[in-house]
């Protein structure tokens, strides 16, 4: 079995507010669902975790800059690791996840042992 | 006379247990079956003396009595021994002191969960240390050690005496780990006593009696630990909780003839009330500290168990556990017990559509479930399903369950042909 790293992306617009708890737990509800499906055949390698909104970037001769911003294009929300044979099945797993549902996509790279 | 022969099995069953550990501590795993014979002979000689001369006055009284006097004469005969021959052999003075041996409560408790931590071991394989613990902390015979693990009195002997062979070797002393090591110590003693638990409840023993008295046991050992402020975690809450949940319905799931009732098909009139407000005690207790486990997501999905109706909401939270405990760790009844919440939640395509995903194809349950799925969609697949899990099962209680579902799949579709 191999590792692929399963990168989510979306597109952040500056006007979205804080989620109440209850929006929260039902946006939760999908991705729980979708993640538990891919434990429940035992491809999970690692539940992963979501990225904070606020970043920062460090370039060379001590530069460091704000963001990237989440209202950019495509801003990475979080990740997980799942376990497969090959890409064509981790993207298979990644067929059903919710962001697809929330205008984003999903990113595939197999996982290269150091 | 009649009285006496249903007090020595009694008293072996309650006080062994007690004498063995603190002789046990006493003679240290070097010399343990030196201690298990002071005890044995310890009862040896009840049932021949009671037999004589009448029950004594205070029969547990008596048997401590008797196992001090046993084990000081022992470690008497021992000391002359080292002073005399072994020190001529340039050995140090022996390690024996003759001290008082404390039979007192707080020291029978206090040497059965050293015992715990001792035998509950990484260095002996899981089915050692549940032996081991049967035999010291539960005082189980070598025979009824058998029957649980469904095999020979040699088998458990041989393996019984491997693990104290290997206890020895590595030098393990029995002793509550420093207060650092706790929590790290307690997961392997807390994963054979969960073990120990589903060995009674899952296992496909036809004798419901030996399998309840498992589950008793590991139920009585986890509270042992709740009751010592040391060992008292959310963790061992959690744990304790799932037990009281599961085994509130032991009467109902089993009929007379030994055979598995499902969960939906259970009377729940016969589920024990006392248990289930144990379990929700516990639960509450588990609720303290923020580390979750997967002993809290289990006794979390075994309260929900505890509700009678089949609502949405009850099945929806089932799921989500679940779904956590999945991602936590795997395994293939969680996968199926998973993908049942689904269809009682979601509905049965969605179900279908992830139980195809599941691939167990050697897994009896796995063509149950699909079987089950397909009742109401298509009655010939179901039976081809059922058909087929029947060919995997291999115990009779659970092809006894299969067969029932496809007598009665035959009876609806019958029916549907006359209608």
């Amino acid at each position: 079995m191999k590792e692929f790293l399963l990168l989510f992306r979306r597109d952040v617009t500056p006007e979205e507010t804080q989620p109440s708890p209850e929006q929260m737990q039902a946006m939760m509800k999908p991705w729980q669902d979708w993640m538990g499906s891919i434990a429940a055949q035992n491809k999970l390698a690692s539940s992963g975790n979501r990225l904070g909104s606020e970043g920062k970037v460090v370039k060379p001769k001590n530069i460091v800059t704000n963001g990237p911003y989440v209202e950019m294009k495509e801003a990475i929300g979080g990740y997980i690791l799942v376990k497969a044979e090959t890409l064509d099945e981790a993207a298979e797993l990644a067929k059903n996840c919710p962001i697809l549902n929330d205008g984003g996509n999903v990113e595939i790279r197999m996982v290269v042992a150091m | 006379m009649e009285n006496q022969q249903l007090l020595i099995p009694h008293l072996f069953r309650t006080e062994y247990r007690k004498i063995i550990s603190v002789l046990c501590k006493l003679f240290g795993f070097e010399h343990i079956e030196i201690a298990e014979d002071i005890v044995s002979d310890t009862f040896l000689s009840a049932s021949e003396t009671w037999g004589l001369k009448g029950i004594p006055q205070n029969p547990t009284a008596w048997l401590y009595s008797v196992a001090k006097n046993k084990a000081l004469n022992n470690l008497h005969r021992k000391k002359v021994y080292d002073d005399k021959v072994t020190s001529e052999l340039k050995s140090s003075s022996s390690e024996f002191t003759l001290t008082e041996i404390d039979l007192s409560n707080r020291n029978i408790i206090d040497s059965q969960l050293q015992m715990m931590f001792a035998i509950c071991n990484p260095v002996i394989p899981p089915e050692a240390q549940i032996g081991l613990s049967l035999r010291i902390l539960c005082g189980f015979g070598i025979n009824e050690i058998a029957d649980a693990f469904l095999t020979n009195k040699e088998t458990i002997n041989k393996r019984l005496f491997r693990a104290k062979e290997k206890l020895r070797e590595e030098k393990i002393k029995i002793e509550m780990p420093r207060h650092s090591e706790i929590s790290l110590r307690l997961e392997t003693v807390l994963s054979t006593l969960y073990l120990l638990f589903s060995e009674g409840y899952y296992s496909t023993h036809q004798n419901s009696v030996i399998r309840k008295d498992l589950c008793l046991e590991a139920i009585r050992l986890t509270y042992l630990l709740i009751e010592n402020v040391a060992t008292d975690k959310p963790v061992v809450n959690a744990l304790l909780s799932l037990m009281c949940f599961h085994a509130s319905r032991f009467d109902a799931r089993t009929n007379e003839l030994g055979e598995i009732i499902l969960y939906n098909e259970q009377n729940t009139d016969l589920w024990n009330k006392e248990l289930i407000t144990k379990g929700a005690y516990f639960l509450n207790q588990s609720a303290k500290g923020n580390i979750l486990t997967r002993y809290h997501l289990e006794a979390a999905i075994g309260y929900w168990h505890t509700h009678k109706d089949d609502t949405a909401e009850k099945w929806e939270n089932i799921l989500q556990l679940y779904n956590q405990l999945l991602q936590i760790e795997y395994s293939q009844i969680a996968a199926l017990n998973r993908t049942y919440a689904l269809y009682k939640a979601n509905g049965v395509e969605v179900a279908i559509m992830e139980a195809l995903k599941l691939n167990l194809n050697t897994n009896h349950f796995y063509y149950t479930l699909l079987g089950e799925l397909h009742i109401n969609i298509d009655c010939h697949i179901a039976n081809q399903y059922f058909e087929r899990a029947l060919l995997l099962a291999k115990s009779e209680t659970d092809k006894n369950v299969i067969k029932k579902k496809i007598s009665a799949l035959n009876v609806t579709t019958k029916i549907k042909k006359e209608v």
